[in-house]
């Protein structure tokens, strides 16, 4: 299916969530409303026409250095695969420099239990909803968020002690019957 | 340790020498390395373990992956904020006579690291006896800084040459 096609089949459903939509190198972005993004998501996913089964990216950018003005000053893409009709979209959301919070979509992709956790961790997006909303690659001790703008990129902070992962590690073993 | 005395009328030869010259000849002769490898001069440590550099003639050929049976800890990699109490803890675990080895620049201090993540060189945390330049090092780098350790287990107290000396590192924190 082509862009012209996708969009229009997303508009069928969905006119009132889209606030725009643009062509960028050959691939579609589609702006869409926050509060919408789980609407959006289970209709691209499960809709026969476009069956968007892969999650491949979730990727949250800091616009307050943009050259170009955004609507807000953070913004999400979730980038999405189709692989039966070999189609691709871009999600875009832009969330409020106060509070910055967005419904999570762990219950559609596994993955993006752990994307989700990389965006609160560097960027300091909230995802409502989310099962285990903690640091993934900073520690736990860390102060802020290392990949917003304001943030210097040369203060070191310090752990005093080795992070405990088993608290993962027990749920997922007592999933498998591994553990009691 | 040496022949420091040789009596020519007893019926066996017999050589004098120290206890502590007899341990660090037997300790810098068998040296059990422990790698901690978190980056790519882990598989530059590799190399050198096998045949075609072979640590193996200088005697620390011994891989161990249990810090307790170990006296060489190497550090090759780069080393974060996070990993930063697992290596302390390593390096505790370790039984002395114990001996550091800072693989590598972002080791020793961070090399191009320059981030919020980064630990600028393990000297913050553990006490570092031979530094190795390079990214990653070439193989003889590696086998250079085993035969220092080796001098060093040799003559503790004997002071590297003044262009080598480093002075107790001072950190602002």
């Amino acid at each position: 299916m082509n862009n012209q096609n996708l969009i229009e089949t997303i508009k069928i459903k969905h006119i009132e969530d889209i606030i725009n939509y643009y062509e960028e190198y050959g691939y579609l972005n589609v702006v869409i409303k926050p509060e919408s993004i789980r609407n959006i998501i289970s209709y691209l996913k499960t809709d026969e026409d476009l069956k968007f089964e892969m999650l491949v990216d979730l990727v949250s950018i800091d616009y307050s250095q943009f050259p170009e003005k955004k609507p807000g000053r953070f913004g999400l893409a979730y980038h999405l695969k189709s692989i039966t009709h070999n189609h691709r979209v871009a999600i875009r959301v832009y969330l409020p420099e106060e509070n910055p919070e967005i419904d999570s979509i762990h219950d559609f992709y596994k993955n993006a239990n752990w994307l989700e956790r990389e965006a609160w961790d560097q960027m300091g997006i909230k995802f409502k909803g989310h099962p285990n909303l903690k640091r993934i690659l900073n520690h736990k001790e860390f102060v802020g968020h290392p990949l917003r703008k304001d943030y210097p990129i040369d203060r070191r902070q310090w752990l005093s002690e080795p992070d405990d992962l088993m608290d993962e590690m027990e749920k997922r073993l007592k999933e498998k019957g591994i553990i009691r | 340790m040496g022949v420091k005395n040789f009596n020519p009328n007893e019926q066996l030869p017999y050589i004098t020498t120290t206890r502590e010259a007899v341990l660090a000849w037997g300790r810098k002769n068998s040296l059990w390395p422990m790698p901690f490898g978190t980056a790519c001069c882990a598989i530059e440590f590799m190399g050198v373990v096998s045949s075609v550099f072979d640590i193996s003639r200088f005697g620390a050929e011994l891989v161990r992956f249990s810090p307790r049976q170990s006296d060489l800890l190497i550090v090759a990699g780069t080393i974060t904020y996070k990993m930063g109490p697992i290596l302390k803890q390593i390096y505790d675990q370790m039984s002395d006579p114990k001996w550091v080895i800072s693989m590598g620049v972002c080791a020793s201090s961070g090399g191009f690291y320059n981030n919020y993540c980064t630990m600028q060189g393990i000297d913050h945390i553990i006490p570092v006896d031979v530094y190795i330049a390079g990214c990653p090092p070439r193989p003889e780098a590696i086998l250079d800084a085993v035969l220092k350790i080796q001098e060093k287990i040799e003559n503790p107290h004997k002071t590297p040459p003044a262009q080598f000396q480093v002075k107790e590192p001072k950190f602002d924190y």
